[in-house]
């Protein structure tokens, strides 16, 4: 046997970039904003997103287990998902919420439609809308300061119990009703809103390690901002308001979503012809949410609708392959 | 016009360094020379010898049997000592003349005599081309005459020589521009000869400047010539990428380079060509690379046709560790072996041992990352054409072009899910001909029936 060596087919080698590492990149590109929602919202955040964790990661085994399917263990999107999950939660959630979420992400969303790689939606943005349409009270109460008791016990009890930080209008709520926003507040982060999404700065940091890492390319995040910028500008009925827009921009999902949730590889176009109008379709649905409608939170109905549309427009946007374009094309 | 890149490509660990810097040796073969019948694109060659039978160096013992085939030529003198099946490094079992070396190297009459080519005709020099038993040594193997003779000579604007060397690890190319650039430059100017309209083109990757450097000081007086340093790229040597990015040209599955004006040959066959023409010197020899991990000392050799290829291993020191996985070719797209114990053919040509297999991976589900779409070089969607091929979808694998794909393992090599993408499109691609030239007999056979019945 000693003989023998392995047969295959070509090629013979591979890339290091893989499944895993991609997915710990994402991880960590979300650190900056997870410890500064810990920091702003204190140690409750922490263990909020501990719990929606170890809720999407328990799911996917026990769901892999009784299916008898073979699931990679360490590819960490379980973890990842988990992870994107609690940064898009309230603070003061109560935990049962925060694990049914993560249950709704992996469960229904995920492994019902396939696994991994087959979900029609981001998991964990579904799972938030979710939430959302089921508890809209409990999903939409932000605190603005750190949940002020310290005794370790209380973190255990039900969100409502721990309310006693400062409740308060977000920034987009002060935006709707005609307020200016405070930008640099904005930009850092001390402001009211779900745990990962406040600090544009610690947000951006991370993206740029994306980039740098070439995780993902800027074309969704971009004409995603730009896109609802304009609209922002056009029909936010402020004229050229760069507080506003700014604020609109910085203030709410915005940036986590559009870094983050947009560019998920699953759910967002192959192409970058097809990525654009997906990024100006989800700009669009964004304002349309957030300054036509009611509300003040869009993003991430926009982008499970945005979600929704992609295998639409990868139809569409199919590309023509090497020397097959139309003659005038050709040179 | 040239342009700057191609799209899509990879950038690997190109292994080169590991061979790139010691001289091409040259290496005499001990035992017996095994020439298998098919050692190009076409059909197999006929035997001219017969077993028993004395042959020269530089005597055609087989030669080729219709239009695209190739002759066979004996790299040494000796007796045939058996007509035979053997292994080869295409992984079969393959017709072969077995010829006992008697180590005297007798050659042919006229072998070596000088020619001046600028006083040939152009049948004579195709037909030199034809009988030195030349194809395309870049790895493919389509014989040269054939490809010297396009419908319409005055039609070709450009003559390329491919120096691009893309595949990781091989350094023969290199070696071969290295040692002997004026024989490629001469072998240009033969081939030149056939086309009036022509400019030749010599495009080499950048991460061989010297190389670069000593061609242009060389054909500094010739304005005909253009040395083009091309970005170092994986797959920049593929014949559709190369004409594209020294032309501006595209071509699609479907063309040849003719079509749209160009002759693309490997700088081993432009010397080749001319060795054949000005010296009377048939294909008898090649460069390969013997390296990999595995490998005690990589290096290039000069050898015959028909050497064993454990024989160079061992002059290559054997290996220092127990290799998992040999390879021909490169890494991308050579082929994998149980054994090395086979000859040196036209393709064959190179030994690749590595020390740890790279591609047993496993499988993991696709994340739809879309890298193997941006890495395609001809801008395919190869994690469709995948699920198309698994799953029999043939209709959907052609409206998608599965069949443009010109195998080069960019996916594969990308895919962080390790999924075997260009293996399984690949395969799509050879099952749909097959089914294709099935139903052709069946139809056939079928007019065949008809024509008989109606007797």
């Amino acid at each position: 046997m000693s003989d023998l060596y392995n047969v295959s087919a070509a090629p013979h080698t591979r890339s290091p970039i893989k499944t895993n590492t991609i997915m710990q990149d994402v991880i960590i590109a979300l650190i900056p904003a997870s410890l500064f929602g810990i920091f702003n919202f204190g140690l409750r955040a922490l263990l909020v997103i501990l719990v929606t964790i170890l809720s999407c990661m328990v799911t996917e085994h026990v769901y892999c287990k009784l299916m008898k399917i073979k699931s990679d263990p360490w590819d960490y999107s379980d973890v990842l998902t988990g992870l994107l999950l609690g940064l898009n939660l309230p603070v003061s959630i109560p935990y049962w919420m925060a694990i049914l979420g993560g249950i709704f992400a992996i469960l229904i969303v995920k492994m019902l439609f396939g696994g991994l790689g087959q979900n029609f939606m981001n998991p964990a943005l579904a799972a938030r809308v979710f939430l959302f349409i089921s508890f809209p009270a409990r999903m939409s109460s932000f605190l603005v300061d750190k949940v002020s008791s310290p005794v370790v016990t209380d973190f255990l009890r039900d969100g409502a119990l721990v309310l006693d930080g400062v409740a308060g209008a977000t920034p987009l709520g002060q935006l709707k009703s005609g307020e200016t926003v405070d930008l640099l507040k904005l930009f850092v982060g001390h402001i009211g809103g779900t745990i990962g999404e406040t600090s544009a700065l610690a947000l951006l940091l991370g993206a740029a390690y994306l980039f740098y890492r070439k995780v993902i390319t800027p074309i969704i995040p971009f004409s995603y901002i730009l896109s609802f910028a304009v609209f922002a500008l056009i029909f936010g009925g402020q004229g050229f308001d760069m507080n506003y827009v700014l604020g609109q921009v910085l203030g709410g999902g915005l940036i986590l979503g559009a870094f983050y949730m947009a560019t998920d590889y699953v759910t967002s176009p192959i192409t970058p012809k097809g990525q654009i109008i997906f990024g100006i379709f989800l700009g669009v649905m964004t304002g349309i949410f957030r300054i036509i409608g009611t509300g003040v939170e869009g993003v991430s109905f926009a982008i499970i609708l945005g979600n929704l549309l992609v295998p639409l427009i990868d139809m569409f946007t199919r590309p023509k392959s090497f020397g097959k374009e139309r003659v005038k094309d050709v040179k | 016009m040239a342009r700057m890149t191609f799209m899509g490509g990879i950038h690997t660990y190109d292994g080169k360094e590991l061979s790139k810097d010691k001289p091409t040796s040259v290496l005499l073969p001990k035992g017996d020379l095994v020439f298998p019948l098919s050692q190009h694109i076409g059909a197999p060659a006929k035997p001219l010898v017969a077993k028993g039978e004395a042959v020269l160096v530089g005597q055609v013992i087989a030669e080729a049997d219709g239009l695209i085939s190739s002759n066979i030529i004996s790299s040494v003198s000796g007796t045939v000592k058996a007509i035979e099946r053997r292994l080869t490094a295409a992984g079969k079992m393959e017709e072969t003349i077995v010829i006992t070396n008697d180590n005297e190297y007798k050659k042919i009459e006229d072998y070596g005599r000088e020619r001046d080519y600028s006083k040939m005709s152009k049948k004579e020099i195709r037909e030199a081309v034809k009988a030195a038993g030349i194809v395309g040594l870049g790895g493919a193997g389509f014989p040269t005459h054939v490809k010297l003779t396009p419908k319409d000579d005055s039609k070709i604007d450009y003559v390329i020589v491919n120096g691009a060397e893309c595949e990781p690890y091989l350094t023969y190319d290199y070696r071969l521009m290295l040692e002997e650039p004026e024989t490629i430059i001469e072998g240009l100017k033969v081939i030149l000869r056939l086309f009036d309209n022509a400019k030749g083109i010599i495009g080499i990757e950048d991460n061989k400047p010297d190389v670069i450097e000593k061609f242009k000081e060389l054909t500094s007086g010739n304005s005909n010539i253009e040395i083009q340093a091309l970005k170092t790229k994986y797959p920049q040597g593929g014949e559709r990428q190369l004409v594209y990015v020294t032309t501006g040209r595209k071509l699609n599955s479907k063309k040849l380079p003719a079509d749209v004006g160009c002759v693309v040959s490997n700088v081993a066959t432009v010397a080749a060509v001319y060795m054949a023409v000005a010296k009377s010197t048939p294909l008898t020899n090649r460069i390969v690379t013997i390296s990999g991990d595995a490998v005690t000392e990589p290096q290039n050799f000069n050898v015959p046709f028909g050497i064993n290829f454990s024989e160079i291993l061992e002059a290559a020191g054997g290996f220092k560790v127990q290799p998992e996985k040999i390879v021909f070719g490169g890494p991308m797209m050579g082929r994998a072996m149980y054994s090395y114990n086979v000859p040196v053919t036209k393709t064959a040509n190179a030994l690749i041992a590595f020390a740890k297999d790279e591609a047993a991976v496993e499988e993991s589900p696709c994340i739809q990352c879309g890298r193997c779409y941006f890495k395609c070089p001809l801008n395919l969607l190869p994690m469709k054409l995948q699920l198309m091929g698994l799953n029999n979808e043939d209709e959907k694998f052609l409206e998608l072009d599965g069949m443009e794909c010109c195998g080069c393992g960019c996916c594969s090599y990308i895919c962080p899910a390790n999924r075997s993408l260009t293996q399984t499109i690949v395969q799509t691609k050879q099952r749909i001909i097959n089914k294709r030239n099935e139903k052709h007999e069946q139809h056939e056979l079928h007019e065949l029936h008809k024509e008989h019945k109606a007797k």
